[in-house]
């Protein structure tokens, strides 16, 4: 069973995360320890191959790990919670997928699956979020392939935000986005934040530093697959 | 030479005869420069040498008569179709072997059971002139379309990759994640077969008929026999690409809706 969150206890408790390479000694990242508690803005930053992307994955529950443990609100994670805390910590891939259709059928992907069977989609909110874009209801029924890259990349955060998550994971969203789009998805991420900041939280991966300051109020950098520094 | 029975018996001089033939794919390899000569040579050897071995298996089994031999020689036919299935595969991964032969086991031994003992009622079960071809030819289509399903599935998966992973991300159980890359392969494990059952007996007539043509059994005899052996080639077909996808699926996707992709590997 998948706790709701409770006062002071974090969300998310990362201890010990280390992964190898299959079959060699090399760790590809070792000794991660953080936590996110409800209204945390986290950043993690540091160079290409320093192993931000890998974690943020390992905290998704996507990849298998080989020492190290995860708990949402203080408890382990059966292994038949797996999907349901994935809906809670919802963790968004760079270049994320848009699925054939339009943009309304994308955001509806959430809810054509097996545990939100019968919960409605949330129409008002994905035209809200949408006007908030400043575009106008006819994107709804954009065809996905006629979308732009920066259109897509949004799409895919409209679609993850109707999720109602508690945990954003974010994986370089913004990577290869002009400014303009970047501002946008950047205001998007902090308004949903702030519509329920003692609630909800996100880790931003970003191997841009000032990106990281501007969205996070604590950064952790890492090199290697270690944390080296935390602000 | 007309035989005893209803057919014509071929001297070992006249199948040297019809190896000539193989010549002329010889003299047309060499003057279209298509470099198939070597592998002409070694495929008609092949042919040549395994067939005859099989001819002189076949005929112990079938003077002996008797259920061991039979079980026997229908193993080694399992392993080999198994082992068959995935060498046609262009990606591997760990489990796939054991995936590939132990539903081609499941499935062709039970479709033969149930086609011997409750469909033709051969007595004894057993008897090689029945138990043996059936298999055969169930475990020749079962392979095809065990390895056309295997294949499709990995490659499903890989290519479609950061989808599988998007169902997950978005809460999705593993089965919600895989269920469009076991739909596809699933499909294409069983389009010769559909083919084939489309196509039966307008393009070509399908060997078992034939075999029984020549054997001097009346057509309308060949043509229910042969409409037995299509369906149960279907099913086994079916059975047992559904059950490859479903081994496989177990193997590449774990218990914590994992998708273990850095386990799939590009063959040789």
């Amino acid at each position: 069973m998948i706790l709701a969150p409770r006062g002071s206890i974090p969300l998310v408790d990362v201890r010990g995360l280390g992964r190898r390479i299959p079959n060699s000694s090399h760790w590809l990242y070792r000794n991660i320890d953080l936590n996110v508690a409800p209204g945390d803005r986290l950043a993690l930053a540091g160079p290409t191959g320093s192993g931000k992307s890998l974690i943020l994955r390992a905290i998704a529950l996507l990849d298998p790990v080989d020492q190290g443990d995860i708990a949402w609100c203080g408890e382990p994670i059966r292994d038949a919670s797996v999907p349901t805390y994935r809906r809670r910590v919802l963790y968004l891939q760079q270049g994320s997928p848009v699925i054939e259709g339009t943009v309304a059928d994308n955001l509806k992907l959430p809810f054509s699956l097996h545990h939100r069977r019968g919960q409605p989609f949330p129409r008002t909110q994905a035209r809200e979020l949408v006007a908030g874009l400043g575009k106008d209801s006819s994107f709804l029924d954009s065809h996905s392939n006629n979308l732009s890259g920066g259109e897509r990349q949004i799409v895919a955060l409209l679609r993850a935000l109707l999720g109602d998550p508690t945990v954003l994971l974010l994986d370089e969203p913004s990577a290869a986005l002009d400014p303009q789009t970047t501002a946008s998805l950047e205001r998007l991420v902090q308004s949903w934040h702030s519509a329920a900041a003692a609630e909800r939280a996100y880790i931003w991966v970003s191997h841009d530093p000032l990106q990281a300051e501007r969205i996070a109020d604590r950064v952790i950098y890492l090199k290697d697959g270690s944390i080296v520094r935390s602000s | 030479m007309i035989s005893q029975g209803s057919y014509l018996e071929l001297s070992y001089w006249q199948v040297a005869l019809a190896t000539l033939l193989i010549l002329l794919n010889g003299v047309l390899s060499t003057a279209l420069r298509l470099g198939l000569g070597r592998q002409l040579l070694i495929a008609a050897l092949r042919t040549t040498v395994q067939l005859l071995l099989v001819g002189l298996v076949l005929q112990k089994v079938f003077a002996w008569s008797h259920w061991g031999p039979v079980l026997g020689l229908g193993l080694i036919m399992v392993l080999i179709a198994g082992w068959a299935a995935v060498r046609r595969t262009s990606r591997r991964y760990p489990g796939i072997w054991l995936s590939s032969t132990l539903s081609i086991l499941v499935s062709s031994w039970l479709i033969a059971g149930l086609a011997l003992g409750a469909i033709v009622r051969v007595e004894p079960w057993y008897l090689p002139q029945y138990a043996i071809p059936f298999l055969g030819m169930i475990l020749g289509n079962a392979l095809t379309g065990i390895s056309l399903g295997l294949d499709r599935f990995a490659e499903a998966l890989v290519q479609g990759r950061d989808q599988v992973e998007l169902y997950l991300t978005l809460g999705a159980t593993r089965w919600e994640a895989a269920l469009p890359a076991i739909r596809q392969a699933v499909r294409t494990g069983m389009i010769p077969i559909l083919n084939s059952m489309t196509v039966a007996g307008l393009v070509s007539l399908p060997g078992m008929m034939t075999g029984q043509l020549l054997a001097g059994v009346p057509p309308s005899e060949a043509v229910k026999y042969q409409i037995v052996i299509m369906f149960l080639i279907a099913s086994v077909t079916g059975l047992g690409t559904v059950g490859a996808v479903l081994l496989s699926y177990l193997r590449l996707f774990n218990h914590r809706h994992q998708f273990l992709a850095d386990t799939i590997t590009n063959a040789g």
